[in-house]
């Protein structure tokens, strides 16, 4: 088994889920997203605390029906492609940053 | 001494659009006449607007309205520049300049993108889309050039107050401090038909997203959207210019918030008058 990952959500972005689908919009490019439901669920659960397999094994394997090892390397796949567009950040050590953003909440407004 | 006073009161022109007073200065009397046949309906003789603006003419030569429009934010104020006018507002000092030659176009776009600004640090916007009231109520008909905003509101029916065809300004309403629902106002901002809108406003009741039928169908349909299909097409037609990042999370929390909070729909039409008989 190789190094753990973690992943946290990236506060460059806004979410907020609508219905059935999760809206993601990256502050830079104003760039929309909509995540599938397993992007979803990992970009929910990415806290930056708990590691990568902890998320596939409790969250994904249990919602999918997947073996661990084919969904954790589906996973380090997608982890990659939205750290790709700024959606999360993946690091081998927790990520610990109180800045990031809670789903549906808007950001402080700024002061003028 | 009565020119003299004339003089004075001719400095400045108050436009006064969703509630909101820009006051604009120059000391060019004809442009002023200019903006008050432009604006006429939206001049307000508000004596403490909310924001001033001076504007600075310039020679013609100045102008390049091909070249697209930058909106960037510096420590507190807003610098606007497309190639027929730059512009600077401080917010917080409640003023503003523009620099552009005397033509009705950029203080337009000036207006739009200060209004925006202003509008997304409220949970409002403005919007590309006709909008009219019927029955005391607003109903908004959004889409992109050629949906048939223009149509749309050139068959409304004669009881239909038109605020406008083409940019559609939404505010939260707030009752005794309480955010309750979206109110729509008129705007002089104009497409095709050229005619400003009524300067009055009334609660949102529906957004309709504009798709045109087929006219050998004949056929007029309301349709449902899911609400993310709704929020991926109120935000492609939301009126936005800035970067900045909390501004563009601003609107995309507002756009969610309208969703979820107003009635839309998929509206196909073909350019018949019946379509209103399924509005209001």
């Amino acid at each position: 088994m190789g190094k753990k990952l973690y992943v946290a959500r990236s506060p460059r972005i806004a979410a907020r889920k609508l219905g059935e689908e999760m809206l993601v919009m990256s502050g830079q490019g104003s760039t929309l997203f909509t995540l599938n439901p397993t992007a979803t669920i990992l970009w929910q659960a990415a806290d930056g605390a708990t590691p990568l397999h902890e998320i596939v094994e409790r969250r994904i394997c249990s919602e999918f029906e997947v073996q661990p090892e084919e969904a954790m390397r589906d996973a380090e796949v997608l982890a990659e492609d939205l750290a790709e567009h700024g959606i999360l950040l993946i690091s081998e050590e927790p990520i610990t940053r109180p800045d990031a953003p809670v789903e549906g909440q808007p950001p402080e407004e700024r002061q003028e | 001494m009565p020119e003299i006073a004339t003089q004075l009161e001719r400095s400045s022109v108050v436009i006064a659009i969703g509630g909101a007073a820009v006051r604009v200065n120059s000391s060019d009397v004809d442009f002023l006449q200019m903006l008050e046949d432009r604006y006429s309906g939206f001049l307000s003789a508000e004596a403490r607007p909310d924001f001033d603006f001076d504007v600075d003419l310039a020679p013609p030569a100045f102008a390049n309205p091909d070249a697209e429009v930058s909106v960037s934010h510096r420590s507190g104020r807003w610098f606007m520049e497309r190639g027929d006018f730059r512009a600077e507002w401080d917010p917080a000092a409640r003023r503003g300049w523009i620099r552009q030659s005397a033509n009705p176009y950029s203080i337009d776009a000036v207006l739009r993108i200060v209004h925006t600004l202003m509008l997304a640090r409220q949970g409002g916007f403005l919007l590309h889309s006709a909008s009219a009231i019927r029955h005391g109520k607003a109903f908004l008909f959004a889409g992109v050039s050629g949906a048939g905003k223009t149509t749309i509101s050139r068959l409304a029916p004669a009881d239909a107050i038109l605020l406008t065809d083409e940019i559609s300004y939404v505010r939260k309403r707030d009752i005794s401090g309480h955010s309750e629902g979206y109110v729509a106002f008129g705007t002089p901002f104009t497409g095709e038909l050229a005619k400003l809108g009524e300067n009055t406003s009334a609660p949102v009741a529906a957004l309709y997203l504009l798709a045109k039928g087929k006219d050998k169908d004949n056929e007029n349909r309301i349709d449902p959207m899911t609400a993310a299909e709704a929020g991926r097409e109120l935000l492609a037609n939301m009126l936005f210019f800035a970067e900045d990042q909390e501004l563009v999370h601003g609107a995309f929390q507002a756009a969610c918030d309208f969703v979820q909070g107003v009635p839309i729909y998929r509206l196909t039409f073909t350019p018949d008058a019946r379509v209103w008989e399924m509005i209001g």
